[in-house]
């Protein structure tokens, strides 16, 4: 039992103190140029949370992040780092955004998922295939591939829509392409009108879903369980009879199906078509996603939903008290310095004990948990 | 073919490397000593940032240049504590630092120069053109009006060369890269050496970010080293972590993005351009350079036993 709680307080103490440590650093730094922090960060969490609107917002910024997260996420449980999946989103978006413009007979919800799924299949081949074949049966770094397979994806689909006679281009002024269907469009999250001015719409049921999803494979099936033990090691792994390479193009090609499940929502959701947005970041802010969730399916729920409150609330804050909205990736980096750095907090607490010398006999007794 | 014999393209692809040679020699210099560093994106920016900043306050672009060595040490020092002192994981440190180093740089530009940007009058490093250079047939359209920089990217690959491979200090660092419980017992400090890897890392990678702030504009824009750090990072594994082998790459990709902007106009779609040196990345990994192995103990902290 006692473990259990060592092990609950570790993934969810650590991450907070974390983001407690930057706040703090966030706060000084405010103060010294000028602000005060107290009003700074309350127009910030006004601004994530204050009203059904701004918290709809958020909770819609946070969808793609937490389904990227999640992928990520799986990978990292493999041993894989999936750095490449703003690719994988915006590959499965054009895929979701074509099928979404064609097939215009088919009833509502079939379209719908047969869009979604196209998304998905999309992220998958791009995560899967080249970057996991690579890796499993030529020994080529996955860090590069995938990351060099998310340039092509995105050049892919800027391709699809930027020059005048482009394959998916809307005839017209903008490069963008044509709408999707009306009747593909996901409903709101709740059937309000507030949240379908923030754009929160069923996307987020589907997250949701897919947390407990992920955290079901990961956690209770055989396929997770292998996926777990190639993260922890591969040449044990490869003796116990499991295909490692199977499971390295496997998880690659899951990772994807996430980032192109999300690019999938979010046209579907939000964006009902392409243009030139390309410049997200989703997939690099959904990596620190899955490392503060420490690569927890609902962990990623909760980071994901951080991190679109800080975007969301970072927006108000500059308009309310002047000071950037990049004071939040600032917290950002800060919040993922202190959650790399866990040893520093057992570090500075026996630095404490060394520094009162009647409290060293005490410190000679927890010794043991220190080291 | 008449592209090929155009001097843009050639001038274009030795300009366009700077950027990615500088930083992916640095993080060259950081893995061979052990610490995986995927922060040059982040340090790139700080770097940049600085240099503009003392470039415009001083009046000297060379005081910026320097501002910006300084900058890029001071956060890849902070980097290195982390994770050579307290042994974080290495790759969520350069995560935390390309996105701390996005925030701060965006963050200060608009608190100290407001929403405008940088002032248009800040001066720039100086353009040279070596006529005995220019003059060679061929050759010339390489050095045809280049920054300082680019001539001092190609003194640094051949410098770091000589260092890594042919110095003592060069051989120690590497060896703590290999195995670093073998040069410690050797009495070699390894701490000290992977630190020494860690800043030479930063300090270039800060150079490479000032080319593209006062080397080829006298700006600073938010994000402008548009992910050329995790490209440097990919030369620097295609390059198999060595000097040449990473300038290699950087030309490659300098010529790639080269050839893009010299097409740019004509038929062919610039967008299928641009994928070329990351399709080629790919294919050379797979198959053209053979596996590339990253030093042993790369990315594994070192804790003596005290």
């Amino acid at each position: 039992m006692n473990s259990v709680w060592q092990n609950i307080g570790r993934n969810i103490g650590m991450p907070l103190l974390a983001s407690l440590f930057a706040i703090v650093i966030g706060g000084i730094i405010v103060a010294i140029i000028g602000f005060n922090p107290l009003v700074v960060y309350g127009s910030l969490v006004s601004g994530a949370f204050g009203n059904l609107y701004n918290l709809g917002s958020t909770l819609s910024g946070a969808v793609p992040l937490i389904l990227i997260g999640l992928g990520i996420a799986i990978a990292f449980k493999a041993g894989l780092f999936n750095i490449g999946a703003d690719g994988q989103y915006w590959v499965g978006a054009m895929a979701s955004v074509w099928i979404g413009y064609h097939f215009t007979g088919m009833p509502g919800f079939p379209h719908i998922l047969l869009a979604l799924l196209g998304g998905m299949l999309a992220g998958g081949i791009w995560g899967g295939i080249v970057p996991g074949l690579a890796k499993a049966y030529l020994g080529a770094h996955e860090v590069i591939t995938t990351m060099m397979m998310s340039y092509i994806g995105i050049f892919l689909v800027e391709y699809m829509i930027e020059e005048p006679h482009a394959p998916m281009r809307q005839p017209g002024f903008f490069p963008q392409s044509p709408q999707i269907a009306t009747n593909t469009q996901l409903a709101p999250f709740l059937p309000l009108q507030v949240f379908q001015q923030s754009q929160l719409s069923v996307g987020l049921w589907i997250a949701l879903a897919a947390a407990v999803v992920v955290w079901i494979l990961l956690q209770r099936t055989t396929f997770g369980f292998q996926v777990r033990a190639v993260g922890f090691n591969q040449r044990a792994s490869r003796y116990a009879g499991i295909r490692v390479p199977l499971y390295t193009v496997l998880t690659l090609g899951i990772s994807g199906v996430f980032a192109g499940l999300a690019g999938g929502v979010q046209m579907l959701g939000v964006q009902y078509q392409l243009n030139d947005s390309f410049a997200s970041q989703y997939g690099y802010t959904a990596i620190v996603v899955s490392l503060l969730a420490r690569n927890n399916p609902f962990g990623c729920v909760i980071a994901g939903i951080f991190f679109a409150a800080l975007n969301t609330g970072g927006q108000n804050m500059q308009q309310v008290s002047g000071v950037p909205a990049s004071l939040t990736q600032v917290l950002t980096g800060l919040i993922i310095f202190f959650v790399a750095a866990e040893r520093l907090i057992p570090m500075m607490r026996a630095w404490v004990r060394r520094r009162r010398p009647d409290a060293r006999s005490h410190a000679a007794d927890e010794g043991g948990t220190l080291a | 073919m008449t592209v090929l014999a155009n001097p843009q393209l050639w001038a274009g692809t030795l300009s366009l490397a700077v950027p990615l040679a500088f930083p992916a020699i640095g993080g060259t210099f950081s893995e061979r000593t052990g610490v995986v560093n995927i922060a040059m994106e982040g340090i790139m920016l700080v770097g940049a940032f600085f240099a503009v900043a003392c470039s415009h306050w001083t009046g000297n672009p060379w005081l910026g240049l320097l501002a910006a060595m300084v900058a890029g040490g001071l956060v890849s020092w902070m980097f290195a504590w982390a994770a050579i002192r307290i042994a974080a994981d290495q790759v969520v440190l350069g995560m935390a630092i390309n996105f701390f180093g996005a925030g701060i740089t965006a963050f200060l530009l608009n608190t100290i120069f407001g929403y405008n940007g940088t002032p248009t009058s800040t001066p720039a490093l100086p353009m040279v053109t070596f006529p005995a250079l220019a003059n060679v047939p061929v050759l010339g359209w390489f050095f045809h009006q280049q920054s300082v920089l680019v001539y001092l990217m190609l003194l640094l690959v051949i410098v770091s060369h000589w260092f890594l491979f042919h110095t003592r200090l060069g051989l120690r660092m590497r060896a703590v890269g290999e195995n670093p419980l073998a040069a410690d017992t050797l009495g070699l400090n390894v701490w000290r050496l992977r630190y020494t890897g860690v800043i030479i890392g930063g300090v270039l990678s800060a150079i490479g970010g000032a080319y593209l702030s006062i080397g080829i504009l006298n700006s600073f824009d938010v994000n402008m080293t548009d992910g050329r750090g995790y490209i440097a990072l990919a030369a620097m594994i295609f390059g198999k972590w060595t000097p040449f082998g990473s300038f290699g790459a950087a030309l490659l990709f300098g010529f790639a993005s080269s050839l893009g902007n010299v097409l740019q106009g004509s038929n062919v779609p610039t967008d299928l351009i641009a994928m070329l040196p990351y399709a080629l990345t790919i294919l050379a990994l797979a198959g053209l350079v053979g596996r590339s192995t990253a030093p042993a103990a790369d990315g594994i902290p070192y804790l003596p036993n005290r």
